[in-house]
C-alpha cells in the first residue's frame, strides 16, 4: 500500500498522466535550445509526484506543456489515456488541470471570495450565489473563514498561497500542477504550507504534478520523486517515496526519511557538481 | 480625535505656515514697492475686491463655463481613449494601423490646433472643446496602453486555466488590471485639461476663467487677474481631487499596497 498511494482508501479514479519521450526545443532567433530530452513519466491517479531539478533544468517547461500553455517538440501527453499534447495539438488550458504559479497568481483586484468562486463563475458550472456559498464552505474548511472579504495584499505569502491552493481546489480538477509555490517563502512559512498541502491532499488525493528545487522539501511531500538533470532536461533518476500519510513534521527526523535522504542526496550529488561547474544554481 | 490629529498634524501645520508667509512676503513686497511686486495688487487688495466679484453673477458663470467645457473635452477623451488604448492593446494589427499616426500628431502642443479647429469646427465653443479634448487624449491612450500591455502574463494563464472565455479575461482580467493605469491617465489628463482651457479661452473665448483673467487684464482690473488665477487653481485642484477620490473607490484593492 505505502508503495502505491493511488490504491489506498480514498478514491482516485481519475487523473493518470502519461509523458511519453517528450522533448521540447525552443528556437530562439534561430539557435535550438533542448529544454527537455526524452522525458518520460507516469503519473497515477491520485499520486503526489515531486519533479526535483536545478533552476532552467525544463522541469516548468513540462508543467506547462500538461497545463497547455505551449506545445511539445516530441512524443506525447496523455490524461487518463486521451493525448492533451503532441507536436501537433495541445489542448487549450482547462479548470482539470489548474496551475498554482511560482509567486502566486491570485487575482489582486478580486476579493479572497471572489478569487476563490472565479472558476465556477467563469465555467458556468454554478451561479454567481452558488459559487460564493461553495468558496466559503471550502474556504471555512481549509481554516480560512476570516479572510473572505480582505483582497490579496492584505494576507501573509502563506496565507495567499493557501487561498490559492483552495482557488485551484474548487474547481475539481483531476491534476493540480503546482510550480514551486513555496519557493521564496521563509523556513517556518513553508513549513506550514507544506503541512497545509499534505492535509488538503489526504484529504481529495488529486493528482499532484509539483516542481521544486528543494530536495528535502520533495521528500516530504512526495510518493515518487523525479530528478532532473540540466541542459538537456532529462530524468536522472526515479525515486519511490514510501513514508506513511498522514504525514506530519515529526516524519521529517524518522528513521525512513534519514534514509531516503541520504540516498537522493547521494543520487543527485554527481548532478549538483556538474550543474554547480556549469554555472547553474544550486540543486538543493 | 482623529480629525484632531489630521488638523494639527505636523504637515498640516507646516503647510499653513509657508501659505500664510507667502502672502505676508507678498503683501509686504507690494506696499513697500519691492522690484516688480508694486505693480501687482497686494493680498489686501484682491481680498477687499473679492466680495464685489464673488456677488457678480458673471464670476460663477465664468467658472461653470470653464467646467463645462474641462468636463465635455475631457469626457470625451475617456470615451474615445479608453477603448482605443485597449484595442491597442489587445490587438496587434489594430496597434499598427494606429500608432504611427497618433506618434506624429501627439507631440503637436493642443494649443497648435486651435486655428484648425476653428476652421474646423462650426462653432468656437466646439472648438474649445474640441482642443481640450486632444489635451487629455493622448495621454489617456498611453496610459491605456502601456498598462493593459503590461498584465502579468501569470493572471492571464491563471485565468485560462480555470476555464475563462476570451469575455471573461477581458472583463475581469485586462480591464481591473488596467483601471490603475486608466486612473493615472485620467488625473495627468486631467491637468493638461485646465492648462489648455485656459490658454483656449484667453485665444478664443467669450466665458470662462481664462477669459475672466484676460479680460481682466484688458479692462485693467488687476484684483481680478489674481483672484482669476486662484480660481482657476482651485477648479483645477478640485477636479484632480475628485478623480483621485473616484479612483480610490473604484480601485480598492490598492488602498493597501
Amino acid at each position: 500500500m505505502s508503495n502505491n498511494p493511488s490504491q489506498s482508501s480514498a478514491p482516485a479514479p481519475e487523473g493518470a498522466i502519461s509523458i511519453r519521450n517528450v522533448s521540447k526545443i525552443y528556437d530562439p532567433e534561430g539557435v535550438n535550445v533542448l529544454a527537455v530530452d526524452n522525458c518520460s513519466i507516469d503519473i497515477a491517479p491520485g499520486e503526489f509526484c515531486v519533479i526535483v531539478g536545478p533552476s532552467g533544468c525544463g522541469k516548468t517547461t513540462l508543467l506547462n506543456a500538461i497545463a497547455g500553455f505551449h506545445n511539445i517538440t516530441h512524443g506525447e501527453i496523455l490524461l487518463d489515456g486521451k493525448a492533451i499534447c503532441t507536436p501537433t495539438y495541445t489542448a487549450p488550458p482547462g479548470s482539470e488541470r489548474i496551475v498554482v504559479f511560482q509567486n502566486g497568481a491570485l487575482f489582486p483586484w478580486s476579493t479572497i471570495l471572489d478569487n476563490v468562486a472565479f472558476g465556477p463563475i467563469v465555467q458556468g458550472t454554478a451561479t454567481k450565489r452558488e459559487a460564493e456559498e461553495a468558496a466559503h464552505r471550502l474556504l471555512a474548511e481549509l481554516g480560512l473563514p476570516d479572510i473572505a472579504n480582505r483582497y490579496p495584499n492584505e494576507l501573509s505569502s502563506g496565507m495567499r498561497r493557501r487561498v490559492e491552493i483552495a482557488r485551484a481546489l474548487i474547481n475539481s480538477p483531476k491534476v493540480l500542477l503546482l510550480d514551486e509555490p513555496f519557493r521564496a517563502m521563509d523556513a517556518l512559512t513553508k513549513g506550514v504550507a507544506q503541512e497545509f498541502l499534505l492535509q488538503v491532499f489526504d484529504r481529495v488525493r488529486k493528482t499532484v504534478f509539483f516542481i521544486t528545487h528543494d530536495l528535502e522539501e520533495a521528500l516530504f511531500l512526495a510518493d515518487h520523486i523525479l530528478v532532473m538533470t540540466t541542459r538537456p532536461g532529462r530524468i536522472k533518476c526515479a525515486l519511490k517515496v514510501d513514508l506513511p500519510r498522514p504525514r506530519t513534521f515529526h516524519v521529517r527526523a524518522s528513521k525512513r526519511y534519514l534514509e531516503l535522504k541520504s540516498e537522493i542526496f547521494a543520487a543527485v550529488r554527481e548532478e549538483a557538481a556538474k550543474a554547480f561547474a556549469a554555472g547553474e544554481r544550486e540543486l538543493a | 480625535m482623529k480629525f484632531r490629529k489630521t488638523i494639527f498634524s505636523a504637515t498640516v501645520v507646516r503647510g499653513v505656515i509657508s501659505v500664510v508667509s507667502l502672502l505676508v512676503l507678498w503683501e509686504a513686497g507690494s506696499r513697500l514697492h519691492i522690484l516688480f511686486l508694486s505693480a501687482v495688487p497686494a493680498p489686501s487688495e484682491v481680498i477687499s475686491s473679492l466680495e464685489k466679484i464673488i456677488r457678480n453673477g458673471k464670476f460663477w458663470n465664468d467658472w461653470l463655463a470653464s467646467y463645462w467645457r474641462v468636463a465635455e473635452g475631457f469626457i470625451a477623451a475617456q470615451i474615445i481613449g479608453v477603448p482605443l488604448g485597449l484595442a491597442m492593446a489587445m490587438n496587434r494589427n489594430f496597434y499598427n494601423f494606429v500608432f504611427s499616426p497618433l506618434e506624429v500628431l501627439r507631440p503637436i502642443p493642443p494649443l497648435a490646433w486651435v486655428p484648425t479647429a476653428i476652421i474646423f469646427w462650426p462653432t468656437t465653443e466646439l472648438s474649445i472643446a474640441f482642443v481640450i479634448f486632444l489635451g487629455a487624449f493622448f495621454t489617456v491612450v498611453l496610459n491605456v496602453l502601456g498598462g493593459a500591455r503590461n498584465i502579468d502574463e501569470r493572471m492571464l494563464r491563471a485565468a485560462a486555466s480555470f476555464g475563462s472565455r476570451k469575455s471573461d479575461i477581458f472583463w475581469k482580467i485586462i480591464l481591473p488590471s488596467t483601471l490603475p493605469s486608466i486612473f493615472t491617465g485620467m488625473a495627468v489628463g486631467m491637468g493638461i485639461t485646465w492648462e489648455v482651457v485656459v490658454a483656449a479661452e484667453m485665444i478664443a473665448g467669450k466665458s470662462g476663467l481664462g477669459y475672466l483673467t484676460w479680460a481682466s487684464y484688458v479692462g485693467g482690473n488687476y484684483p481680478q487677474i489674481i483672484v482669476g488665477m486662484i480660481s482657476i487653481g482651485i477648479a483645477g485642484y478640485l477636479s484632480s481631487a475628485l478623480i483621485r477620490f473616484v479612483g480610490k473607490k473604484v480601485t480598492p484593492w490598492q488602498r493597501q499596497q
